[in-house]
């Protein structure tokens, strides 16, 4: 716990590097214009918060940025490149993951299965390799596979450590392995290892929120988006939520983090954005932009209304 | 009644399906091996009762061999169209041109009396009678195959859903009409003398003849078990994962680093390929193509393979090409009431067992859910 509020306070003063620009982006549907000149930056290590009332544009700038729609004006740039303009699976390994606000996992695919899809973007078998699997890596010691079983099951994996030792293993079947160990330590980190086999339409509700943010953290993102991961929770679980952002960020991740709930967002960002009208309104600290008049106004209405009304 | 009899064929299914799935591999080895060997065997069955699964037994019966090497050569499509409809999620419903288009590759480029090596010959001055050899026809088939997927993919598979049924749909009738009416294809009459494969002479005849129909057979039996053998590499693969997902969420896939295009395309391509295949197999042994056998119908026969037998799971998809291929031959005697009957059978299939005889263990799942949810509500109620 302590180390953790050490971690929050040297996260105020983050690392300079800007790892997401959103330059005066702009994007119109036919007359509706959903962003306006949209303009903030992320830097490493930190968790940014986007913020604004229904319809201010927050999913739409997720979208922009995930290569779903391509602004209408105005640049994001991630680590220096160009996203837009580029399809989605691209800018996903350029290192931008995100979640869903309504969930989207593939239901008839176990907890596992999803996660291995996030794992298979960093993966370089080709169709043809999976064919053939005539690409041999000699596996280092401690990608040998393990001794396991009893009796005719354990000369069988014994056989197989000794074939992959002399004739080295395929690249598909390597980085299978390595897929799934990396799909399960995610859903250990997670918390939600115990349903792994379970089919994802299967999963309570909360760990349906849980799988969607380990699918996005396979891809191996340096930036992980989070669209309203916690809508639909208990306080416990908000609790909960908090806690798992943040370890996420401790692992050297930077967070993008749309959220309704004010405590939440207060409780875990170091900065926040707030849009309103497809436009921002305000940038800056937690308690900066909570006592900021303009942000009031935008989640409570301006007083004059409230008067005149 | 019906009810308890399907629920007990739906609990020892599973079972049996589980048994398989968690069984060790020197208990399941020697099981496929020895039904391998059964498969090999079945032109010979003479044996009372089992030979009554024969369909040459009766007065005007089809020969035995002949059926089985059909249905082979259905299983082989039908495997490839599950590439398709049942990992990729894409209902094509033109599969048959690429059937014909495997037909057409061996008899244009493998027949010297085809107008396209008689081009050939001419152009560049070779001998009379001169032909591709059938080994050539091989590759060229899968190319041409591959190629036509590719055409026909790279615009058509921005469609989704009922769009890509109809587009693919016309392609099936597009490329029989070209073959019906273009020169080079040989129009309305086809082509003939379609090589067949090279082997040893035996009794003073080829080895690949139209009277031991058992080896065209076992030819087809070998190619079928080599594909399937490949197709579930792919299945089992980051390739098949892919596919999966791209038919769960395509955006969602696309979102989480599948290239959903390129995947879509490859599965097109390879459904595409082992159609061909099976064309190539069949146009070789009849000796003949002529446009009118590949028929649209031919492609939803294809499409009530795979969905009866269980879309997605390829045991399924195996017994779904036997059984449609199979019981029409071998109750000839009711010929008159084919169509009704199968008919019926689609029917009962789609109201009694929706996911298929043997459904992929997911879809299998989600029919269960499914049923529970709705016998839920109408507990609520």
């Amino acid at each position: 716990m302590s180390e953790l509020s050490l971690e929050k306070q040297t996260n105020a003063t983050p690392d300079d590097e800007v790892v997401l620009e959103v330059d005066q982006v702009t994007l119109k549907f036919g007359g509706v214009v959903a962003l306006n000149g949209v303009d903030f930056h992320i830097r490493r290590g930190e968790i940014l918060g986007l913020i604004g009332p229904n319809g201010a544009g927050k999913t739409t700038c997720f979208n922009a940025m995930t290569g779903v729609y391509a602004p209408t004006s105005g640049n994001i740039r991630f680590l220096g490149k160009q996203v837009s303009g580029r399809q989605s699976h691209q800018i996903t390994r350029m290192g931008i993951a995100r979640t869903f606000q309504n969930i989207r996992l593939f239901p008839e695919m176990s907890a596992l299965e999803n996660v291995l899809v996030g794992c298979d973007a960093r993966h370089k078998t080709s169709v043809l390799g999976a064919l053939f699997r005539a690409y041999r890596v000699r596996p280092k010691p401690e990608e040998l596979p393990e001794i396991t079983g009893t009796g005719l099951t354990r000369a069988q994996s014994r056989l197989r450590r000794a074939t992959a030792k002399v004739f080295g293993v395929s690249r598909h079947t390597l980085e299978e392995r390595a897929g799934r160990k990396k799909a399960m330590e995610l859903l250990r980190f997670v918390g939600i290892a115990d349903r792994a086999n379970d089919l994802a339409r299967n999963l309570p509700y909360g760990y349906q929120r849980r799988l969607e943010i380990a699918r996005a953290m396979a891809t191996e993102p340096q930036l992980l988006c989070l669209d309203e991961p916690a809508a639909g929770f208990n306080p416990a679980e908000k609790e909960s939520l908090m806690a798992l952002i943040r370890r996420i960020r401790d692992r050297g991740l930077t967070v993008l983090l749309i959220e309704h709930d004010m405590k939440l967002v207060m409780g875990v960002t170091d900065r926040i954005v707030v849009l309103e009208f497809g436009q921002k309104i305000a940038e800056g600290l937690p308690s900066e932009v909570a006592s900021n008049p303009k942000v009031i106004a935008a989640y409570l209405g301006e007083p004059d209304d409230a008067a005149s009304a | 009644m019906s009810t308890t009899l399907l629920d007990r064929y739906a609990t020892a299914r599973k079972a049996l399906a589980d048994n398989w799935a968690n069984g060790p591999i020197w208990v399941k080895l020697p099981i496929v091996l020895a039904l391998i060997s059964f498969c090999f065997y079945l032109p010979y069955l003479n044996i009372l009762p089992f030979a009554q699964i024969r369909t040459d037994l009766g007065a005007g019966g089809t020969d035995w061999s002949s059926v089985l090497f059909l249905i082979v050569i259905y299983m082989i499509a039908a495997v490839g169209l599950n590439v398709v409809i049942g990992l990729a999620g894409l209902l094509d419903l033109g599969y048959v041109g690429f059937y014909a288009l495997g037909a057409y590759s061996v008899a244009l480029f493998g027949s010297p009396s085809s107008p396209v090596t008689e081009a050939i010959a001419r152009k560049f001055d070779l001998s009379e009678g001169w032909a591709v050899p059938f080994a050539a026809c091989i590759p060229i088939a899968i190319a041409f195959a591959l190629v036509a997927g590719v055409i026909l993919g790279a615009p058509t598979l921005r469609l989704r859903g009922d769009y890509l049924a109809i587009v693919t749909m016309g392609f099936g009738e597009i490329i029989r009409i070209i073959l019906r009416n273009s020169e080079f294809t040989g129009g309305p009459s086809g082509v003939i003398g379609i090589p067949k494969p090279p082997g040893p002479e035996q009794d003073g005849r080829d080895y690949f003849n139209s009277l031991d129909v058992h080896r065209w057979y076992w030819l087809a039996l070998i190619v079928l078990i080599l594909l399937m053998f490949a197709v579930r590499r792919l299945e089992h693969s980051r390739v098949g994962r892919s596919w999966l997902a791209i038919r769960e969420d395509e955006d969602a896939a696309a979102i989480m680093g599948v290239p959903a295009f390129k995947f879509k395309l490859w599965a097109f391509a390879i459904g595409a390929a082992l159609g061909a295949i099976a064309g190539l197999l069949f146009a070789s042994k009849q000796g003949v193509v002529e446009p009118n056998g590949f028929r649209l119908n031919l492609s939803f026969l294809f499409v009530a393979m795979v969905v009866i037998g269980g879309s997605g799971n390829m045991v399924g998809v195996l017994i779904g090409a036997f059984l449609i291929t199979y019981l029409p031959e071998r109750f000839r005697g009711f010929e008159q009431w084919r169509p009704f009957a199968f008919g019926v059978a689609l029917v009962a299939v789609m109201v009694l067992r929706p996911q298929g005889l043997v459904p992929n263990r997911r879809r299998a799942k989600e029919f269960e859910d499914r049923r529970h949810e709705a016998k839920e509500a109408a507990a609520d109620v």
